[in-house]
């Protein structure tokens, strides 16, 4: 039996499987959903269908910490000094081959390179080089794999951030988030299993958008809930002042009342699934603004996060509250974190950008470890591309900007299975061509989805008449990253 | 722990009947679970489905991935004897122990079964047995169903002569007689006349409606119903949502900046269209080619504003010539999808895997649209606004007091709407390889996949030829393609399913003979939409009750046979409508700019770039807030959440069918969305004021709300209900339920009473039944 039956199966009677939220065709077998008593009996105790997981997960989860707008890998984790030493002069030719340039630099009369403003040292064992723009990051060098080799197709943020949560330049598809609550389902059924936080910083923003975060064909149970700031932090979650817990839950018995004499005389399924909705909906106002309450936190993780993180909206907030959604068991937590788009302006925008995250994002890797979870939790830290090594705009001595850049730029994982300690990847001293083991964007997703105990080239939906898959036609899981 | 015997019994047959599920391939066998084999096997309904599905990515129609050398999509190649193995023969017909298809397929040795394991298919026992049986009857091919003209057979015969109302129920009936199951009841008087009022006018039927019809036992009653409903203007606006959705509609630019645009002229121009019952052959004719026609007018220059719906960037650096190839192959890929119901888009890159459609006819097709006068990128977000790009035209006040009247301009500002116009040269057109931009291949002519239909010599090798040739009378697809579509519309479920591919991988007609009559009948009557429309609801299949027995909804869960009446959750904007009509809150005026009506807050500043006219969202007061959801501002990187939540499509490409998905989002939507709560309000104001005892304004409510009188019981639990919180509900909490929306608040009514019957309305808003077509 695999993955097809399971797709026959549900698609027989899809609404019915999958109506209530959070049941991946993975984590709720088939067969426990109809007939929960057998099942219950010990059958498979892990209560899998057949295949899903195609094979043991080293994670369970994920926390997707996206630099929104493309950071500037020269600056942060990708120590070129010869830049330095060519300060001004002009990009060889041969460097710089064939590539097609935006429309933002493509017309320069000149290409002059950009050296670092800022100075880069060496930590941990791997003696990673990482820049003084991140000092908490740099203090965690041994939870890191880092990748300085990753490249991509698009030279446009669209089509770019597009691809790398979906897989494809084009929209509407599925983004990573929802293939894994489809192959995968929530750990907790009063959370949505894929959610999505928004932050941004004071640099050169591009905005998001909800395509991002879309279950594209997918059930859209499956699709990422924002979680926002303030007090009505998933839409339409909170009552009227006027209305109390009990007085909903009074609403609620007469509403379902109804609803089941509606059910008595048309028989359709579709009547009961929606009472029970009416019940997640009830118990997730009170789970969600649980979850969201950053109050109770000690002082010493406040302090481990940094104070922002009590300022709700701000990405260290927003990297607390991942660790609590991922710890309820909330399989794909997605940050973005916008500003990061230095077209000029660069040494003064990139400063404050990586003063907006170095803490908190080293500090969620430390907090997920002191509990023990950061062996089946995944972080993940990069944007969409890289930037280039001349300067967009005019350079002077202390002051420059970086066009978009597809063909090398840097990410890091941590946890879940990922070698810890590691530099992954070269690019040449111009910090522009991959010269050592390149990771394309489907090779990255392909190993994402491995973490999780996913093939990726099992993990398809047929739509349309075609199979489709998050790494579409191509990606290769890179083996020598996984410990 | 051990299995008990019976367990282990229940675990089989689950097992085998999962199975079961797998083996059976068409949709008749899937729905009887039967493993008897047909006595003759058809190429098109038994085999072609598994071939597709399970061969044709290697052995199909792209040459370049087609492994062996061997294609099996084509009789001629697969007769031949393999180029591999000359002695060897692919297929044998007569004699499957002889053809090397049916020795692979079942063969046991991993490294000869096909499809090979690595490919993750397989094929079943009862797959395997199909293809052995079909070789033996001479392994004949067809011509795909979809791509042979429709032909109008005589109806069928049936048993029960008294039911049908008119030709559907003949054949709707004869597929329910074959399975010995009998057709429901027709639905009762109050659920008929919201289904159809639903379905007609996406609004439910006015109190004084209700009456008359309750009333009017004429033998012309429903038909005279009818009749009244199609000449609303209402109608108009519910059949141009699917349009919208398939038109890929909106009020921005779309893409990361997303800025504002002035397309809703061309809207108000659909709802117009369908008013005025336009012929779907001038419908599309016009809105592809308005701008090629003989002293074409505005209007028709308008039409054409559908082909420059697509999104369009306003982000910096962009390449342009990416970007205006990007908007030719939407407008491919949308006629594709939305008039010819074929996946054309898989030809972008290479050759069709499944159909027969070459990457060079894809370009082909391609060329049709490349000739526009247009800009990959015309000005960048935060620039000077661009609320058409160019091509456009200008409506001026002069149109709208003349032509172009139906245009709801509110105000003397300029308005521009992008529309279509050619370059005077032609621009040549290259195969793309691999789809890539800037990776030319072969110069191609206009032309349009020969599988279809070969493009006749005497058209005009533009749009227009282009539109003559998808209304020719031997295109197979443009009449059935469509009216699939409405049939989904109304019943809930295409007689081919996948209603955007009805290519090899799409499903099969389960009523192919219904589907090809009511082809060919729209097309004998001129295309007529409201005539098409007229016969979908004037039959007996149509006005069946929805109550299902629980042996029908076992035979049958998805409604296939329709024997019994379609009873679906309505569209998102429908919603919005119920929701203000029933509370006497809608704001009825058709067309015009779009409008901002309540939405959570940040929702847009929270996803923005901060450039552009729609980085903040300014909310509309009065009486903007109360127009019908189509009218609601579709910005398409946030679009508006409540309807998102109930499915509505972001309008970023061609949608042809929205899911249908029941979820707890919803009922919070449901239960806190301002307006609801605010109808809520407002409905309870106006029933006090009418100083009746509170059952009478109980019943009307639920009347208004429900279209229909509630029973004893939902009444009594209703009453009781209010009863409870009149007693309980405290003056603070009162007052603050009452300060929800901006419609004023009568101050001479008692605010306990007042919350008390605005909590029990807002509980027949949530209502399973209220947002349902029942």
């Amino acid at each position: 039996m695999d993955k097809e039956f399971i797709e026959h199966g549900f698609s027989l009677n899809r609404r019915r499987f999958l109506s209530s939220m959070g049941v991946g065709i993975g984590s709720v077998a088939l067969g426990s959903l109809l007939m929960p008593d057998l099942f219950g009996l010990g059958a498979d105790k892990n209560g899998l269908p057949p295949g899903i997981p195609h094979f043991a997960p080293k994670a369970k989860r994920v926390i997707y910490l996206f630099q929104n707008g493309a950071p500037s890998q020269q600056e942060l984790f990708d120590y070129k000094p010869m830049l330095r030493e060519m300060h001004g002069k002009e990009m060889p030719a041969s460097v710089r081959g064939t590539q097609r340039l935006t429309g933002m630099s493509a017309f320069q009369d000149a290409y002059p390179l950009a050296g670092s403003f800022v100075d880069f040292k060496q930590y941990g064992q791997s003696r990673a080089w990482i820049s003084d723009l991140l000092p908490y990051t740099a203090k965690i060098a041994d939870e890191l794999c880092i990748i300085r080799s990753m490249h991509t197709e698009a030279i446009n943020h669209d089509p770019a951030l597009t691809f790398l949560q979906t897989g494809a330049q084009q929209g509407n598809r599925p983004s990573m988030g929802s293939w894994l609550s489809y192959g995968l389902g929530s750990e907790n059924k009063n959370l949505p299993s894929f959610t999505v936080l928004l932050s941004r910083g004071i640099g050169n923003g591009q905005g998001v958008y909800s395509r991002l975060w879309s279950s594209g064909f997918l059930d859209s149970v499956h699709q990422g809930v924002q979680f926002s700031k303030g007090e009505d932090p998933v839409l339409y979650l909170k009552d009227n002042e006027g209305t109390s817990r009990q007085e909903r839950r009074q609403m609620l018995d007469k509403l379902s009342e109804l609803n089941d004499l509606s059910y008595q005389q048309f028989g359709d399924p579709e009547i009961t699934t929606r009472i029970k909705q009416y019940e997640m909906a009830y118990r997730m106002q009170t789970a969600v603004p649980d979850v969201m309450d950053l109050s109770k936190e000690p002082d010493s993780i406040v302090n481990m996060y940094g104070p922002d993180c009590l300022v709700p909206g701000t990405f260290a907030a927003n990297c607390l509250l991942a660790r609590k959604l991922s710890e309820k068991g909330v399989r794909f937590v997605q940050l973005y974190h916008q500003g990061w788009d230095q077209h000029g302006d660069l040494p003064f925008e990139i400063a404050s950008q990586a003063k907006d995250v170095d803490q908190a994002s080293a500090a969620l890797v430390m907090d997920l470890k002191q509990r023990g979870l950061l062996d089946e939790t995944l972080v993940i830290w990069g944007g969409e591309f890289g930037r280039t090594s001349y300067t967009q705009g005019k350079l002077t001595k202390d002051n420059y900007g970086r066009d978009h850049h597809p063909r090398c730029f840097t990410v890091w994982m941590a946890g879940g299975g990922i070698k810890p300690g590691m530099v992954y990847g070269e690019t040449d001293d111009f910090g522009y061509n991959i010269i050592k083991d390149p990771v394309h964007v489907h090779d990255f997703q392909a190993t994402v989805l491995n973490q999780l105990g996913l093939d990726h080239e099992k993990l398809i939906f047929k739509h349309l008449g075609r199979r489709y898959r998050l790494t579409d036609v191509s990606g290769k899981v890179i083996r020598d990253i996984i410990s | 722990m051990r299995f008990s015997k019976k367990i282990f019994y229940v675990l089989l047959f689950f097992i085998l009947s999962v199975f079961s599920f797998q083996a059976c391939n068409n949709q008749q066998e899937r729905l009887f679970a039967s493993n008897d084999m047909p006595d003759s096997i058809s190429y098109n309904f038994d085999i072609r489905p598994i071939l597709s599905d399970k061969c044709f990515s290697c052995h199909g129609p792209d040459i370049n991935k087609r492994k062996a050398n061997l294609r099996l999509d084509q009789s001629e190649s697969a007769y031949e004897s393999l180029k591999e193995h000359p002695m060897a023969h692919a297929l044998v017909p007569g004699n499957p122990d002889l053809s090397e298809v049916f020795i692979r397929v079942s063969s046991n040795d991993t490294s000869l079964v096909m499809p090979p394991n690595n490919s993750n298919l397989k094929l079943s026992k009862y797959e395997i047995a199909l293809i052995e049986k079909w070789i033996k009857q001479g392994a004949k091919y067809e011509k795909h169903w979809a791509f042979v003209s429709p032909v109008k057979r005589p109806l069928p015969k049936i048993e029960n002569k008294n039911w049908p109302k008119n030709e559907i129920d003949y054949f709707i009936l004869a597929n329910q007689e074959k399975q010995g199951i009998q057709p429901n009841e027709e639905a009762d008087q109050e659920r008929l006349l919201k289904r159809l009022s639903i379905d007609l006018t996406g609004l439910p039927p006015s109190l004084s409606l209700m009456n008359s019809f309750l009333l009017d036992k004429s033998a012309a009653s429903y038909e005279n119903l009818v009749d009244q409903l199609l000449q609303k203007r209402a109608y108009g606006e519910k059949m141009s949502l699917l349009w919208l959705d398939l038109a890929r509609y909106a009020d921005s630019h779309g893409y990361q900046d997303d800025g504002y645009r002035t397309q809703w002229p061309w809207r108000d121009w659909v709802i117009h269209a369908f008013n005025k019952n336009i012929s779907y052959k001038d419908f599309v004719t016009w809105q592809l080619a308005g701008d090629l026609l003989p002293n074409f007018t505005k209007e028709q220059l308008l039409a054409t504003g559908f082909n420059r719906n697509h999104k369009i960037t306003e982000e910096g650096g962009v390449i342009p010539e990416e970007y205006r190839l990007m908007y030719v192959t939407d407008r491919t890929d949308l006629i594709g999808k939305g008039i010819l119901s074929v996946t054309l888009e898989c030809a972008h890159c290479h050759d069709h895997k499944y159909d027969p459609f070459s990457q060079k006819e894809y370009y082909q097709f391609f060329a049709f649209f490349n000739n526009v006068k247009e800009k990959g990128m015309e000005s960048v977000i935060g620039g000077p606004e661009t609320y058409a790009k160019q091509p456009l035209m200008e409506v001026t006040n002069d149109d709208i007091k003349k032509l172009l009247s139906f245009i709801n301009k509110q105000d003397t500002n300029k308005l521009i709407v992008s529309v279509m116009g050619d370059e005077d040269t032609v621009r040549k057109t290259h195969i793309l390889i691999r789809g890539q931009y800037d990776v030319q291949g072969d110069e191609v002519m206009p032309g349009t996949p020969s599988a279809i239909l070969p493009f006749d010599a005497k058209y005009p090798k533009n749009r227009l030829g282009l539109a003559n040739w998808l209304f020719d009378q031997n295109n197979p697809l443009t009449a059935r393609v469509f009216v699939n579509l409405l049939w989904q519309e109304f019943f809930g479920r295409g007689i081919v399913k996948t209603s955007g591919d009805f290519g090899m991988q799409g499903e099969i007609p389960t009523n192919p003979e219904l589907l090809d009559w009511l082809a060919v009948d729209f097309m004998q009557h001129n295309w007529n939409i409201k005539r098409l429309v007229k016969q979908f609801v004037m039959s007996a299949t149509y006005k069946q009750s929805a109550e299902v027995s629980k042996e029908k909804l076992a035979l049958d869960p998805e409604n296939i046979l329709l024997a019994r009446g379609p009873r679906y959750r309505i569209a998102a904007e429908l919603i919005r409508d119920i929701v203000l009509s029933s509370s006497g809150l809608l704001n009825d005026v058709i067309g015009g700019p779009s409008v901002k009506p309540y939405q959570p807050a940040g929702l847009w500043e929270g996803a923005t770039s901060g450039r552009g006219l729609l980085s903040v969202y300014k909310q509309d007061h009065g009486k903007d807030l109360y127009r019908r959801g189509m009218y609601t501002l579709v910005k398409r990187t946030v679009p508006p959440a409540s309807m998102s939540i109930f499915d509505a499509s972001n309008r970023d490409i061609c949608e042809v069918k929205r899911q249908r998905t029941n979820t707890p989002l919803q009922a919070l939507v449901m239960m806190n969305d301002p307006t609801v709560l605010e109808a809520s309000r407002v409905l309870a104001a106006k029933l006090f004021q009418e100083n009746k005892d509170i059952n009478f304004a109980i019943t009307k409510a639920f009347r208004l709300i429900v279209c229909r009188k509630p029973k004893e019981k939902e009444l009594a639990i209703l009453m009781d209900y209010y009863t409870q919180q009149q007693n309980a509900i405290k003056i603070v909490s009162a007052q603050k339920l009452l300060s929800i929306g901006e419609y004023p608040l009568l101050e001479n009514i008692d605010k306990k009473k007042l919350a008390a019957l605005m909590r029990v309305i807002a509980t027949i808003y949530n209502l399973e039944e209220t947002i349902t077509k029942t």
